[in-house]
């Protein structure tokens, strides 16, 4: 039995210089990359492999299995571009991965680039992180003077260059085609698949494409072992993963635990809800996961545990909202925001996502009606299933589900006339407030 | 404004730097209009045929590119640009009040206050303010942002107390970021890849960012041991 929390990529957070070379290789860092690199690369993968490590940015793929898609001897250069560009709302863990612990970052970068052949790696991260973005250049600049990074890395004749590439805001960036087509200096649009990125990714060469936790998970792996990994977590969702809690409870913040913990365990960890406020709503994964009631306090957060309560694990970002919260003005905000961020390229995304808003709005201002709802409905089928990436399947996620659980909420607006909730209740401060009156 | 030869000579090293990290140059597009936008604030017509002589393609692909990404400003910008995070979490944890009082602050009336998406620059153009999406830092919610460094945990008065400061010039720091704020076409040459030297300043993490390893700590938790 493993104990509640496991920190492992947090461990070192709390070091002043945990994110330079010499913080991380006091606490151990960089002893994984001459072991790998003592291997076979395909040892690695499957070592990787063994390990159960499914990707920490949603999807939940099997990161090892990914690897082994590579074509090899194929005469291509081959490609690791990591995602760093999370933007998925609520979500708020590689940020504070790479700008704490940069270096483990890196440390995986090589062991997997060994693996999967590449000599060439790209950190495509959002821009809108100044301070992540220095300390990820800082890093590589000094992977490259311990000779981690260059030519003949560590005398075994395995070459590696890292770009850190700053986005410029599109949350669209983070679907992975069109992470690609954005990296190669184009309007970030997503790519029809297949050809999938393994084998036709930047530059129409073979591609590993994965998220920034998943690759830091790597060293880790190497260093204990498969096992190691697989003796955490549950039957089919291995290891340890950052849950983020924001919101309305009393202490948010990361917290570095097996897969499997449930929200009940979380929220106590964060110091309970706010005073007085009970838990109303919550997503498991940010915004494109279906939001969850307090019936799920037990649910299993692993893959299996989220699906099977009809959701989804996602990015585990726990956005957590209490009883002072309209669900109408958190899906409409939701809402608007893929709206802003759907790239136009097909029209169930870039029209659906703009009726949607016209109707939500409706609702949330007390002028709403049944057909209003009724739209909603069709409009969410018709984009679901039909829209060229996940940015517009996600589009219709959070009024569905919160028609789902909160009809009755939404039906009170048009009694009412309007919202019943007051936004001023849920504030930061309203406790204050409330406390200084 | 044409760039002077002064300028156009540093712009064409630093944009020969850029293309060569890459395999391919168009690659290089993203980071060279934020060099261009470190020049002058924004991204112009002149930044853009900058970018397309630098890489052999036309004044309209770039523009294409230049147009589709939220980062990129197609007038002159504050020398701070303000952006308070009026996506879900943040705005119902009071980022909806924030950006109201600090755009009535800066002088806007009632209605842009409530409902405005458009940009408000303060009349001495030294502070911006625009809504952001999730900028990544929920656990610090509401979030500012300017010029693209965290000020976590705000409240109106903070946030209007921020912007007092900026437009009085007295130095202010970011909660989690470098001892000196540096202004906005700085940062647009940290984007462009150019480090400022400043990676080191600040804490490895914020309180929250820490508490499940404050608690582990505590309670002698951690992860197996191989």
């Amino acid at each position: 039995m493993t104990d509640i929390l496991t920190p492992v990529l947090t461990a070192n957070w709390d070091q002043a210089d945990s994110f330079t070379m010499a913080g991380y290789k006091r606490d151990g860092g960089y002893t994984a990359v001459p072991k790998a690199l003592a291997m076979q690369p395909d040892d690695v993968i499957a070592t990787v492999k063994a390990s159960g490590l499914r990707g920490r940015g949603g999807a939940g793929f099997p990161t090892g299995v990914k690897w082994s898609f590579i074509p090899q001897g194929d005469g291509k250069p081959h490609y690791l571009t990591v995602n760093a560009d999370e933007s998925e709302p609520g979500t708020c863990k590689d940020i504070p991965l790479m700008m704490a612990n940069p270096h483990v970052l890196l440390e995986g970068i090589i062991i997997t680039c060994f693996a999967i052949r590449a000599s060439h790696a790209f950190i495509y991260i959002r821009g809108e992180v100044l301070h992540v973005i220095r300390r990820l250049q800082l890093a590589v600049a000094e992977a490259y003077e311990a000779g981690y990074l260059g030519k003949n890395i560590l005398g075994t004749g395995f070459d590696l260059d890292v770009v850190v590439h700053p986005g410029a805001g599109a949350y669209i960036c983070g679907e992975e085609t069109a992470l690609l087509t954005s990296l190669e200096g184009y309007r970030g649009l997503p790519r029809n698949r297949p050809p999938f990125p393994a084998v036709e990714g930047l530059y129409a060469s073979p591609t590993v494409i994965n998220n920034v936790e998943s690759i830091a998970s790597v060293p880790g792996i190497i260093n204990n072992g498969p096992e190691w990994f697989e003796g955490i977590g549950t039957e089919k969702s291995k290891g340890h993963g950052i849950f983020s809690l924001s919101g309305h409870v009393a202490n948010p913040g990361q917290f570095e635990a097996p897969l499997g913990i449930t929200l009940r365990e979380l929220i106590d960890l964060a110091g309970g809800m706010r005073a007085g406020h009970r838990l109303k709503f919550w997503t498991p994964g940010g915004s494109s996961t279906p939001i969850l009631t307090d019936q799920h306090l037990d649910v299993p957060l692993d893959f299996e545990g989220v699906g099977g309560a009809g959701s989804m694990l996602g990015t585990r970002a726990l956005q957590i909202f209490d009883d002072t919260t309209c669900v109408l003005r958190a899906a409409l905000r939701w809402t608007e925001f893929y709206q802003h961020e759907s790239c136009g390229k097909c029209t169930p995304c870039r029209e659906g996502s703009w009726w949607l808003v016209q109707a939500i709005q409706r609702l949330e201002n007390g002028q709403g009606n049944d057909e209003d709802l009724e739209t909603i409905l069709d409009v969410s089928d018709n984009i679901v299933g039909r829209a060229f990436c996940a940015l517009g399947d996600a589009a219709p996620v959070p009024i569905q589900s919160a028609i789902r659980y909160f009809r009755d909420e939404i039906i009170q607006h048009q009694k009412e006339g309007g919202c019943p909730f007051d936004p001023a209740a849920s504030t930061l401060w309203a406790d204050q407030a409330k406390a200084s009156r | 404004m044409a760039f002077s030869d002064d300028a156009l000579t540093r712009l064409r090293a630093d944009a020969a730097e850029i293309i060569g990290r890459y395999p391919k140059a168009r690659s290089a597009l993203l980071p060279l209009l934020h060099l261009v936008q470190s020049e002058e604030g924004y991204v112009s017509g002149d930044g853009i045929a900058f970018c397309a002589e630098a890489l052999g393609i036309s004044e309209t692909e770039v523009r294409g590119v230049a147009t589709f990404y939220t980062m990129y400003k197609h007038e002159p910008a504050a020398e701070y640009q303000v952006g308070v995070c009026t996506n879900t979490l943040c705005a119902i944890m009071g980022g909806d009040q924030i950006y109201k009082e600090l755009a009535g602050h800066l002088g806007a009336d009632g209605e842009e206050a409530e409902h405005g998406h458009a940009d408000i620059k303060s009349p001495d153009g030294k502070v911006g303010l625009e809504r952001v999406e999730c900028n990544a830092a929920c656990d610090y919610a509401p979030v500012v942002m300017v010029n693209w460094e965290f000020f976590d945990s705000q409240t109106p008065e903070t946030a209007k107390q921020l912007v007092d400061d900026l437009r009085a010039g007295n130095p202010v720091s970011p909660t989690r970021g470098p001892k000196r704020l540096c202004t906005w076409k700085e940062a647009s040459r940290v984007l462009a890849g150019f480090g400022d030297g400043q990676a080191g300043d600040g804490p490895s993490a914020g309180p929250a960012s820490l508490l499940g390893l404050k608690i582990a700590k505590e309670r002698g938790w951690e992860a197996p041991r191989p």
